[in-house]
C-alpha cells in the first residue's frame, strides 16, 4: 500500500498537523516506504489468534466511589494559554479559551 | 397505532431509533475522583486527569460499572462478563484528551427490552440493542466573549450510559413513550436521575421513512442532544416531513448529523462537524478489560428495586386497578409510593387512585409545588379521602379543601370545620331547605310534575346553594323526587 | 579525613557513595557539588534541558540533615541522579524534548520521581531525549543533539543513542550517578549499550506510568541507567511499586533487587535465540555474544539455543503499535490548556498551526503513521494484525520461559554510529531496536551490560532478558556478566 499527497493530507487533517504543500510529496514517500515496510506481517499466519488487549497479567483495579480530587482550579488552569479567569481568583475558578467556534 | 405520511408518491411510515445518554449518579467521574455534583464555578470539579495533563492516567470507578450492570437487568438485557473501553478520537475544544473514553466493539450490556403501555391499553415491546458507558465531554460557552469560546471542563469525564434502542419506534408518540419509560426505569433503579432540563438525560434520534410495504431500511439521519420528550418527538416530526418531501422531489437522504431547532420547528444539517470524521476507535492501552463475574452480576440482580412494570402489575393485581390508571401511576417512582401511602390510609385504592391521578396533579401545579416538596402527606391525603368515603364531606367540598391543603399544607380536620364544610346529613335540616325550595319555585314544581324529569337538577342545585354546598347530594336528590312526586 | 576530590566522589558507584555517606566520608551536598560542577564542565554534551542546582543543593542539605539524625531513607538517600525529562517534575520546566510543551511546568510530580525523591535521591536537572521518547540516536529532541562522551578512533561527534541519550550520557560522562530512563522499545537499554553502562527496563507494570508524558502506553516503563548492575538494583528499588493511579500497575510488592545479587548463577539455564542472528550483524558483536555465553556457562550456566520464531516480525509490529497509541496520546498537545500554542482563526486552524509547527518530524511521521493504521478500512488489516502477531511474540517468550530461565542477546545491532547519520532514513534508524523490541512487545524485563568494546574502542552491551517479574533471576544473571567482563573502559571525550 502506497500514500499519495492526498491520502498524507487527509491523514494530517485527521491528526490536525499542518504539513507544508511543498512537504507533502517527501512525506508521502516516506510514510509509504513505512507501510510499505511493516506489510511484512502478512506473512504471518495469524488466523485465530486473538489480538493483544495488555500485556500485564492483571485484572482491572476498582476505585471507589469518592471525591478524592479535583478542587484545584489554580493548579488546572496555571499552564493554560488564554484563561479567563472572571474573579480574577483562579482557585475559585476560570475556563479555558479557545477561537470561537461556530456551531 | 399507525402513523403514515402521505406525500405526493404515496405513503410513508417512519422508522426510528433512540440512543439515551443518561448521566450515572455516582460520587466522582468515571476515571478521576472530581465530584460529579452541578453547579461549581468552572472547573473547580476537574482533576488534572479530567483536564487531560501530560501522563495523567484513568482508573476506573467500579460503582459505575455497578450502575450500568444494574441498568442493563432493569432493561431486561444480557450483561456481558467482559467489556473493554476504547478510545474514540476526535478533536473538539471541549474533548481535552483528544479522544473520549468509551466502549465500542465490547459493550458492558448486551441486548434487551422495553415493554410500553400505549394510550389504548395494549403495550408494545421495543428492543435495546446495547449499553455502554463512555465519559462525558465538558462545556463550551460560545457566547461570552466576541472572538473566544470559554471552555468549563467540570463535566469533562463525568459517567454516562448510552442506552441504544433498536430501530423499532414508529411513531413520534412511541419515541415519547419510549424515552419516558426509559427514564422511568432508571428513577426507580437509582441509577439516573433523569432530569432532562440539567441535562442528566439527553437523546440522539435516529430517523428514517420507508413506503409503506417496504421491508428495507433507507438512509437515515440522526438528530442530536434533543434535552426534552417534547422535542424528541416534534423534532421526529419535522425530520421525517422533511424527508418525505426530498423523496418526493426526486432528492436523497443523506446520511448525516442534524441539529433540532425548536424556535424554527426544522432540524438542519451539522455538516461542519461531520466533515472528514473518522474515529480511530482502538482499546485504551491504560485501562483493562472489566471482568465481571456471575455471583457479582446476581449479587447486583437480588439488590434491584421492583420496576414500574413489576408494580403496575401488582396494582392491578393487589387493588383492581385499570391497566391504564396503573400505567400513570407507575410512570413516576414518587407517584406511586404516595398513592401506596394514601391508600394505607383510606383503604380504597379505587378511589386514591382516581384522586392522586387527577387532583394531585392538578393541586401541584396549581400551587407551583412538586411531588418531592409536596405540602400534602399522603396521610393527610389519605384523611380527607376518608372522610368522602364516610360522607363527612362532599366531593365538591373535598375539593375545596385539598386545594386549600395545597396551598397551606393544613390538616384536613382544621380546614373542615374551620370553613365549616362538614357535610348536612341532618334529614331535619335537609328537608326544610328542600321544602323551602319547592314552595319559593311553583312554576318549576309544575314543569317537573309535567313529565320534565330532568329539571329535578335544577332543584338539587338550588338546595345545594342554600346549603352552601355542604347538603348531602344523595339525600337531597332523595327527598326531592319523593316530595315532588308526592 | 579530607573531603575527596570532586572527580573521586564523581566516579563512584550509587554503592560506594552510599557507603562513603554511611562512613561521613562525605556528605551529600559535596557529592552534589561535585557533579554539578561535572555538569558545567561537560555542558557541550548537551545531555541536559534543565539543570536544577539549586533544587538539587537544597535537596542534598536536606539528605544530610536527615543523615544527621539518623534518619538516612537508604542507598539512595542523598545520591545524585538526573531524571528523564520525560517524568513531570513539580514546577519544573518538563519538555519531553518537544517544541510543542514550551513554557510547561506541571503542578505535579510522577510516581516514579516521588518514590526516588522519597527515598532521598537528588536530582540534579532534567535531561535531553529524543522528541516524546521517539527515536534510536536522540536526535530528534527539539533541543539538539546529544553527543556520547565517547568518541570512536576517527574522533568524530557520536550519538548516545535513545530515546534516554541525555540519561545515559549524564551517567556515562560520570554527571550523575544513575539516572531515570523509559523505555518503549529500547530506549533505555540501547542507549545504555552506546554509552558502556547498565540499562534496566523492568517488567511491564513494576513502575507507574503515572506523571510519564505517554509515548506508547502499552509498552513505556521507566528504569535507571547506571554505571553497576548493583546500582541498577538499588535504584529500581526506589522508582519501583504499586501504585493505584496506574491501573496497569502491578498490585505486587516490591522485592529487595539488591539482595541475591552475588548469589551465583549456578544451574540456571540460559537460551540463546537463534532468530537473533541477523545477516549482516557485525563479527565483533557476535563475538561478544559467545562470549557471553563462555562467561555464564564457566560460572555454572548451562546454554541452550532456543527459538522465538516469530522475532523477526516484533519489529514491524511494534512500528504499528507504538504509532497508534502515541498518535491518540499526543491529541493532547493541542495548544489549549499548556505548552505551545499559535493562533487560529478557528479551532482547527488553531490546532493545526499549533501542532505543524510543535512537532519534529520524527514524531509528525508517527502520529500521521499511527493516524493511518487506525483508519477505517486499514484498522483490520495493520493495528488488529499487529496486535495479533503481539500475542504470537509473547507466547514465543511463554514458551521457551518454560525451560529456560534468561535469554541472552546482544543488546544493539551495532555501536554507536556519528550523529547524522541513518537520518534520512527512518527504517534504518528504526533496526537499531531489533534486539530491544521483542521484550518490550511481551512486557518483559530485560538488561544491557557493558561487555566489551569493538575495533573503533566503543562499547558495546550484552542483553538479557528474564520473565515476568523476575527482576531478580535478571539482575542476578546480569550480576555474573559483568563479574565476569570486567568491563573498566570510560569515555575518555572532554567535549
Amino acid at each position: 500500500m502506497s500514500l499519495d499527497k492526498n491520502d498524507v493530507k487527509k491523514i494530517a487533517f485527521l491528526a490536525r498537523i499542518r504539513v507544508p504543500e511543498e512537504a507533502l510529496e517527501p512525506l508521502a514517500g516516506e510514510l509509504s516506504n513505512i507501510i510499505g515496510w511493516v506489510e511484512q506481517l502478512s506473512e504471518v499466519e495469524t488466523e485465530g489468534v486473538a489480538p493483544m488487549t495488555s500485556v500485564a497479567d492483571m485484572t482491572w483495579p476498582r476505585r471507589a466511589d469518592t471525591v478524592s480530587d479535583g478542587d484545584c482550579a489554580a493548579d488546572v488552569l496555571a499552564n493554560a494559554t488564554d484563561p479567563e479567569i472572571p474573579s480574577g481568583d483562579a482557585n475559585v475558578g476560570g475556563f479555558y479559551t479557545v477561537p470561537k467556534v461556530v456551531e | 397505532m399507525s402513523y403514515i405520511i402521505e406525500g405526493k408518491t404515496g405513503d410513508w411510515e417512519v422508522v426510528i431509533g433512540l440512543e439515551i445518554h443518561a448521566q450515572i449518579i455516582s460520587q466522582s467521574k468515571l476515571f478521576s475522583g472530581a465530584a460529579t455534583a452541578f453547579g461549581a464555578g468552572p472547573n473547580t470539579q476537574v482533576s488534572l486527569v479530567d483536564a487531560a495533563m501530560p501522563g495523567m492516567l484513568p482508573v476506573i470507578n467500579e460503582e459505575c460499572v455497578r450502575q450500568a450492570v444494574k441498568t442493563g437487568l432493569g432493561l431486561k438485557a444480557k450483561i456481558n462478563l467482559h467489556s473493554v473501553f476504547e478510545r474514540k478520537n476526535y478533536f473538539y475544544a471541549d474533548l481535552p484528551q483528544g479522544y473520549q473514553i468509551s466502549q465500542y466493539a465490547e459493550p458492558v450490556v448486551g441486548e434487551g427490552t422495553v415493554v410500553l403501555d400505549m394510550p389504548d391499553g395494549g403495550s408494545r415491546e421495543i428492543g435495546i440493542e446495547r449499553l455502554h458507558m463512555e465519559q462525558d465531554a465538558g462545556k463550551s460557552m460560545h457566547d461570552q466573549d466576541p472572538k473566544r469560546t470559554f471552555v468549563d471542563l467540570n463535566r469533562s469525564g463525568v459517567a454516562l450510559m448510552e442506552i441504544v434502542s433498536k430501530p423499532d419506534l414508529r411513531t413520534p408518540e412511541e419515541a415519547g413513550i419510549y424515552l419516558r419509560k426509559v427514564r422511568s426505569i432508571v428513577r426507580y433503579l437509582g441509577t439516573c436521575d433523569g432530569n432532562m432540563e440539567e441535562g442528566s438525560m439527553r437523546a440522539d434520534v435516529n430517523v428514517s421513512v420507508r413506503k409503506t410495504g417496504e421491508t428495507e431500511l433507507r438512509t437515515r439521519t440522526e438528530i442530536k442532544n434533543l434535552n426534552s420528550v417534547r422535542f424528541v418527538m416534534k423534532a421526529i416530526e419535522h425530520e421525517a416531513q422533511r424527508q418525505v418531501q426530498a423523496y418526493d422531489n426526486g432528492e436523497e437522504v443523506v446520511q448525516e448529523t442534524r441539529l433540532y431547532d425548536s424556535q424554527k420547528g426544522e432540524t438542519r444539517s451539522m455538516r461542519s462537524k461531520e466533515f472528514a470524521h473518522d474515529y480511530r476507535y482502538f482499546p485504551d492501552p491504560d485501562l483493562l478489560p472489566v471482568e465481571l463475574t456471575e455471583d457479582e452480576v446476581e449479587a447486583i440482580r437480588a439488590s434491584l428495586p421492583e420496576l414500574p412494570d413489576e408494580t403496575k402489575q401488582r396494582l392491578m393485581d393487589d387493588f383492581g386497578l385499570t391497566p391504564y390508571d396503573a400505567g400513570v401511576l407507575v410512570a413516576e417512582k414518587e407517584t406511586v409510593a404516595f398513592f401506596e401511602a394514601v391508600v394505607e390510609e383510606c383503604g380504597d385504592p379505587k378511589l386514591a387512585a382516581n384522586w392522586v391521578i387527577n387532583q394531585m396533579p392538578r393541586e401541584l401545579k396549581r400551587s407551583g409545588k412538586s411531588i418531592e416538596n409536596s405540602p400534602v402527606s399522603p396521610q393527610n391525603f389519605g384523611k380527607l379521602l376518608n372522610f368522602v368515603l364516610n360522607d363527612t364531606v362532599s366531593t365538591s367540598a373535598a375539593n375545596t379543601v385539598i386545594g386549600i391543603m395545597y396551598v397551606d399544607g393544613d390538616d384536613p380536620v382544621a380546614i373542615i370545620k374551620d370553613k365549616g364544610l362538614e357535610q348536612i346529613t341532618d334529614s331535619g335540616e335537609i328537608e326544610a331547605a328542600v321544602d323551602q325550595v319547592i314552595a319559593g319555585n311553583p312554576d318549576q314544581v309544575a314543569d317537573f310534575q309535567g313529565g320534565n324529569e330532568k329539571a329535578i337538577g335544577w332543584f338539587v342545585g338550588q338546595v345545594m346553594k342554600s346549603t352552601g354546598g355542604k347538603a348531602n347530594p344523595k339525600m337531597v336528590n332523595e327527598l326531592l323526587r319523593t316530595k315532588l312526586k308526592g | 579525613m579530607s573531603t575527596p576530590a570532586p572527580t573521586e566522589l564523581t566516579d563512584l558507584t550509587i554503592t560506594a557513595a552510599a557507603d562513603g555517606m554511611a562512613k561521613g566520608d562525605f556528605s551529600s551536598e559535596e557529592l552534589t557539588q561535585a557533579h554539578l560542577g561535572a555538569m558545567e564542565i561537560a555542558a557541550g554534551l548537551n545531555a541536559f534541558i534543565t539543570p536544577t542546582p539549586d533544587l538539587a543543593l537544597e535537596r542534598a542539605k536536606e539528605s544530610d540533615a536527615r543523615r544527621a539524625t539518623g534518619d538516612a531513607q537508604g542507598p539512595m538517600d542523598g545520591i545524585p541522579i538526573a531524571v528523564k525529562d520525560l517524568f513531570c517534575t513539580d514546577g519544573v520546566l518538563t519538555t519531553a524534548g518537544s517544541h510543542i510543551l514550551d513554557g510547561f511546568k506541571p503542578p505535579y510530580e510522577s510516581t516514579v520521581t516521588t518514590n526516588l525523591r522519597d527515598a532521598g535521591a537528588v536530582m540534579l536537572g532534567k535531561t535531553n531525549l529524543d522528541e516524546f521518547a521517539m527515536g534510536s540516536a536522540n536526535v530528534t529532541s527539539y533541543y539538539g543533539p546529544v553527543k556520547n562522551p565517547w568518541k570512536g578512533n576517527d574522533g568524530k561527534d557520536l550519538v548516545p543513542g535513545g530515546s534516554s541519550g541525555g540519561s545515559a550520557a549524564a551517567v556515562a560522562a560520570r554527571i550523575a550517578l544513575g539516572a531515570t530512563g523509559t523505555d518503549t522499545g529500547g530506549s533505555i537499554r540501547q542507549p545504555a549499550s552506546f554509552s558502556g553502562i547498565v540499562g534496566l527496563k523492568p517488567t511491564y507494570g513494576r513502575c507507574s506510568r503515572w506523571g510519564i508524558v505517554a509515548f506508547a502506553s502499552s509498552l513505556d516503563q521507566a528504569g535507571p541507567l547506571t554505571r553497576s548492575v548493583a546500582d541498577a538494583a538499588h535504584m529500581l528499588g526506589a522508582m519501583a511499586g504499586h501504585d493505584p493511579k496506574d491501573s496497569t500497575s502491578a498490585p505486587i510488592p516490591v522485592p529487595d533487587f539488591a539482595a541475591g545479587l552475588d548469589a551465583g548463577v549456578k544451574g540456571l539455564k540460559v537460551g540463546i535465540p537463534k532468530e537473533y542472528t541477523l545477516d549482516g550483524m557485525p563479527p565483533e558483536i557476535e563475538a561478544l555474544w559467545t562470549q557471553g555465553m563462555d562467561w555464564l556457562k564457566d560460572q555454572g550456566c548451562e546454554c541452550v539455543e532456543v527459538s522465538l520464531p516469530h522475532t523477526k516480525y516484533a519489529l514491524p509490529a511494534y512500528y504499528i503499535v507504538a504509532p497508534a497509541e502515541a498518535s491518540s496520546n499526543l491529541a493532547r498537545y493541542d495548544g489549549v490548556r499548556y505548552g505551545l500554542s499559535l493562533d487560529g482563526d478557528s479551532l482547527d486552524e488553531m490546532y493545526e498551526a499549533t501542532r505543524g509547527e510543535g512537532f519534529g518530524d520524527e514524531v509528525r511521521r508517527r502520529v500521521l503513521i499511527g493516524t493511518y493504521v487506525l483508519s477505517a478500512g486499514y484498522y483490520d488489516a495493520y493495528y488488529i494484525k499487529a496486535q495479533r502477531v503481539r500475542t504470537l511474540i509473547a507466547d514465543d517468550f511463554r514458551k521457551v520461559f518454560e525451560d529456560v530461565d534468561v535469554l541472552l542477546t546482544p543488546t544493539a545491532p551495532s555501536a554507536a554510529f556519528a550523529i547524522g547519520e541513518k537520518m534520512d532514513d527512518p527504517v534504518a534508524m528504526y533496526l537499531n531496536d531489533v534486539f530491544t523490541v521483542p521484550a518490550s512487545m511481551a512486557g518483559l524485563p530485560a538488561i544491557s551490560v557493558p561487555a566489551g568494546l569493538d575495533a573503533n574502542g566503543l562499547p558495546l552491551g550484552l542483553h538479557l532478558i528474564a520473565k515476568p517479574f523476575d527482576e531478580e533471576t535478571l539482575l542476578r544473571v546480569a550480576q555474573s556478566l559483568e563479574d565476569a567482563a570486567g568491563f573498566t573502559a570510560r569515555p575518555g571525550a572532554t567535549p
